[in-house]
């Protein structure tokens, strides 16, 4: 029902801005008149005698990015990340509004964590943060959660999640898909048959094996996956399916898709760039669940985003403290960071090589996302009237290798480490202020 | 439906390396196969050629016909200064030292008809340079059946130099046994010892510049005897 | 040599049989009266095991002495790495110690990798989770070299068969010596449960089959591995007695070797489950010269690594 925006706090003193000749996602050079949080004005040769203008020649407008899946660490594990932080981080990104995981301590799987954790995201004023709410109880996987309450609550929950963990157990995922009905929410699950990965370290294949770590088998994320669509068909709910990582996971969701079911899907960056082969060195700053695969499954994943079998692009933005990541792979935590270069890599393994274009890619990033979490006022096109949640991203940036240490995020795990990414976010606008300008926080 | 899996058929045997891997071993294989050497034989046939292509460089000082009186005029001496080689055992030094080393055991079995044990004496692990260069293969110590205690070693060598390598070798014969006496044959002296270092027996005595590089050949490791000097390599 | 020994597919052919060689010059030393060289005197090795291994530790720590060197034991139990103290900073310890090398074993497959790249002195792999450990294939290609093999300088184990029995999904023994043995042109074939052989094991250098009888046939070297009885609770065969009687090595299967094949094993034992007592003790068995090799190939590793300045010629 509500958007689960709002006023956003200290930082919103409306501005008054005219963008002169951006290319709305893609499109011809266009003026962009933004005023009192919205957009008032699209057209060419635009004026607006007080406002600031910004030359946009040579830069995209896009609708601000929305994640369905980042991992802010708030409450309780405050040394990786902070709401603060991590917001700033997807602001940076060019993110204006995050879906904030359950998994912290205490999980949010009451109103109450769910409220405290979108009151933070209004306070630090740098994205709309939308809480996800957990499935089960502490994610135990035996107890439903109260989910009617987190829908209820401000923080109007929709997604909810055990992310972290699978709900393994086919009855409960069966209630909960059913429950979710009554309020239009959705269950994004975490596909991970737990019997068939137990210890698992890396994909199941060729390099795990040589290297000597316990496979992590395709089949067990695609047999999970395969019994939700079917679960979902059958009582008619809408499914979400995180992160999805296999070839034979999009296969499974194409199928189900033809078939009418309201199955979506989501991938994340670095499953569409990386490789198992970086697990060579032992580094666990690749290690992640779920595991990097092989250049087939890449290849399969970036066909299934470009013809929409993946509806969007969700981070799984997983900051970690130093020491949980500088040790032996078997004991490293699993994830990386990656709000900060999220809209980079999809540049590179998405538009520059041909497979999307900048419209698909605001479809990918914010309008798809937008819809599956019912979340009014972010993803909708750039027209007169909307409320000005957009970003200015520059595709021609010289490349770039990517700094960890001048991330926002409180942490440091990106596996780009090093790499040359192209692109640059601008300027990103929550309503209308800019919370990045010229590439930097504006406070 | 679903993504196939890579070929793993369940039938009898698994199928065999991929061709890229059997590759790798095959082209190793092969190419010891088609150089017809061991990697020993072919070390030494290289380092034939190659003294040979620098030898061009030096002047002869030793002709064969002059090694070979030399060595006769050591098997005598040993003879002499031993009553006649009892309880004597040679121990060449490797590489030249160990062919010496043979050519003298034979010539001295020759003259007294009874065969004088031989063998060799490997000195890099006790070389006091070891850190200043990579880790030197090690080659072979051979020591005759009867060992070393209460012998008198003769330990033969082709050149003395700075005398270090004969301190190596009488570290590494002293963690073989206690001889009787150690004495020293070599085939060239060129002075500028660095340790009270002597020889027993000297095929020549040679006085050559520090810059200047003394070479033997020997028929068997080189093709051919001779001993040049030369200036030093670039 | 390189820097470091963590993976036998770090090494060469040449490399390897430069080891094998040093080893066969190494081994008189042991008849010598004075057992010992001066080569590593004054440099330190520290040997860093996490896992409890009283063979392997020693036969390193009589391989390091034996070159004059001193050697440091850092065990597991009751020490600071008990305690919780993390890879990385036990390494920082070492090295303000000076380790000149660390010979490290370790539960988790990359261990020794990891650890590599926080210290200035060599790393040698004694055994990093089901990864690698190096310094076993290499004693077992010099007891093979050394039984069947030429046994001369230079050589490798061209043209040798070896099938490798057992629970090779878990080995870190087999791991290396499929990559070492193939380097030295042996032809290696895996036998194993299905459940027991790796996911990907058609891309490795060697071959694989199910049926033991079949192989025994006709190999020259049979090496069995340990089987761990957990391995049964998850499933990965259904009891002991079913394994023993499929891919256990007893009289009778030893009857089928070729006459001059050889009986492996990198210990320690089961005696009953994968290896019949007569057939450990039989003049076939090579289990007791594998120890006794041990010391000899690891000196021959820590001569090439530490004995001179630089990588080894």
């Amino acid at each position: 029902m509500s958007s689960g925006g709002g006023v956003s706090g200290e930082a919103s003193v409306p501005e008054e801005w005219l963008v002169k000749g951006v290319s709305l996602s893609g499109g011809p050079a266009t003026d962009l008149h933004i005023k009192d949080g919205v957009i008032a004005g699209a057209g060419q040769d635009l004026a607006a005698p007080g406002a600031r203008v910004l030359d946009a020649d040579g830069l995209l407008a896009l609708p601000g990015l929305v994640d369905l899946h980042t991992h802010l660490r708030e409450p309780g594990r405050e040394d990786a990340e902070t709401v603060e932080t991590g917001t700033r981080a997807a602001a940076l990104g060019g993110y204006t509004a995050v879906h904030a995981m359950a998994n912290t301590e205490p999980v949010a799987d009451t109103a109450g964590v769910v409220e405290q954790v979108w009151r933070l995201g209004q306070q630090a004023g740098y994205c709309d943060v939308r809480p996800v709410g957990a499935v089960t109880v502490g994610l135990g996987g035996r107890q439903l959660a109260e989910l009617g309450a987190m829908a209820d609550s401000a923080a109007a929950v929709r997604i909810f999640s055990d992310d972290g963990n699978c709900v393994a157990d086919p009855l409960l995922m069966r209630r909960a898909l059913e429950y979710v009905k009554a309020f239009d929410g959705v269950i994004a699950q975490h596909a991970q048959e737990p019997r068939l990965t137990e210890g698992a370290q890396l994909s199941e294949g060729e390099v795990a094996s040589r290297l000597g770590l316990p496979g992590w088998p395709a089949a067990a994320e695609e047999a999970i996956i395969a019994r939700d669509c079917l679960l979902a068909a059958h009582v008619g709910s809408r499914l979400h399916v995180c992160h999805v990582s296999t070839a034979g996971s999009v296969e499974i969701i194409r199928w189900a898709k033809s078939k009418g079911w309201q199955v979506t899907a989501e991938v994340t960056p670095h499953h569409l760039l990386l490789t198992d082969d970086l697990a060579v060195g032992y580094d666990p700053v690749f290690k992640v669940n779920p595991p990097l695969r092989t250049q087939a499954d890449i290849d399969a994943l970036r066909q299934g985003l470009a013809d929409g079998t993946i509806d969007c692009v969700a981070t799984d933005h997983a900051p970690h403290p130093v020491e949980a990541k500088e040790t032996e792979w078997a004991v490293a935590a699993n994830g990386m960071t990656g709000l900060e270069t999220a809209l980079r890599v999809v540049q590179l393994a998405m538009v520059d090589t041909g497979l999307l274009d900048w419209a698909g890619v605001a479809n990918r990033m914010s309008v798809r996302p937008a819809e599956i979490g019912r979340l009014q006022g972010h993803g909708t096109p750039l027209e007169p009237g909307a409320l000005a949640n957009l970003i200015l991203y520059d595709p021609k940036a010289p490349k770039e290798a990517v700094d960890p240490a001048a991330h926002a995020s409180k942490s440091r795990n990106s596996p780009f480490a090093g790499m040359a990414l192209p692109g640059r976010v601008y300027a990103t606008f929550l309503r209308g202020a800019a919370t990045v300008f010229d590439g930097k926080v504006t406070r | 439906m679903c993504a196939m899996r890579p070929e793993h058929e369940p039938s009898a045997g698994i199928p065999e390396r991929t061709a890229a891997s059997a590759g790798k071993t095959e082209r190793e294989s092969k190419r010891a196969a088609a150089s017809g050497l061991t990697s020993d034989e072919g070390a030494r046939r290289e380092d034939a050629a190659r003294r040979r292509a620098a030898a061009s460089a030096g002047k002869t000082v030793l002709t064969p016909e002059e090694i070979r009186r030399a060595l006769s005029r050591i098997a005598h001496e040993i003879l002499e200064r031993t009553h006649g080689g009892e309880g004597v055992v040679l121990l060449g030094i490797p590489t030249r030292g160990v062919d010496l080393a043979r050519r003298l055991a034979v010539r001295i079995g020759e003259f007294e008809g009874t065969p004088v044990p031989h063998g060799s004496l490997d000195v890099t692990m006790h070389r006091d340079d070891l850190r200043l260069r990579p880790a030197r293969a090690l080659q072979r110590t051979e020591v005759p059946p009867d060992g070393v205690d209460g012998k008198t070693v003769v330990l033969v060598d082709d050149v003395l130099f700075s005398g270090r390598t004969i301190r190596a070798a009488l570290d590494a014969l002293n963690d073989l046994g206690r001889p009787r006496a150690v004495q020293l044959a070599v085939l060239v002296d060129r002075g500028h010892r660095e340790l009270p270092i002597r020889a027993d027996y000297v095929g020549k005595n040679l006085p050559t510049a520090y810059r200047e590089v003394v070479r033997v050949l020997l028929t068997e490791t080189d093709g051919e005897d001779s001993v040049l000097l030369g200036e030093r390599d670039r | 040599m390189k820097r470091h020994l963590i993976s036998a597919g770090d090494l060469s052919r040449e490399e390897t049989v430069l080891i094998l060689d040093t080893a066969a010059e190494l081994a008189s030393v042991a008849g010598r009266p004075i057992r010992k060289l001066p080569t590593l005197r004054g440099m330190t090795v520290v040997n860093l095991f996490y896992e409890d291994s009283t063979r392997t530790r020693t036969s390193f720590e009589a391989a390091a002495k034996r070159l004059s060197a001193d050697v440091i034991n850092f065990s597991a139990r009751g020490s600071s790495v008990a305690k919780g103290e993390s890879l990385k900073d036990t390494a920082l310890t070492l090295e303000a110690m000076g380790a000149d090398a660390v010979v490290i074993r370790h539960g988790a497959s990359g261990a020794a990798h990891r650890l590599a790249g926080w210290v200035t002195g060599s790393v040698v792999n004694a055994g990093d989770g089901t990864h690698e450990h190096p310094t076993q294939a290499l004693l077992d290609a010099f007891t093979i070299r050394q039984r069947l093999g030429a046994d001369k300088r230079g050589t490798g184990l061209d043209g040798l068969r070896v099938t490798i029995v057992g629970d090779v999904l878990h080995s870190r023994v087999a791991r290396s010596n499929v990559l070492l043995l193939s380097t030295l042109g042996a032809e290696v074939t895996l036998v194993a449960p299905p459940t027991l052989m790796p996911y990907a094991v058609h891309t490795w250098p060697c071959k694989a089959g199910y049926d033991l009888d079949t192989e025994l046939r006709k190999t020259d070297v049979v090496m069995m591995l340990r089987v761990q009885q957990e391995r049964m609770s998850a499933a990965y065969f259904p009891s002991v007695r079913e394994y023993r009687r499929r891919y256990g090595l007893d009289a009778g299967r030893m009857a089928l070797l070729p006459s001059h094949a050889i009986v492996m094993h990198p210990g320690p034992m089961n005696r009953g489950v994968e290896i019949a007592a007569e057939v450990a003790d039989s003049p076939r068995s090579t289990i007791v010269a594998q120890v006794a090799n041990g010391v000899t190939v690891r000196m021959a590793v820590l001569y090439l690594m530490l004995g001179g300045a630089g990588e080894a010629a």
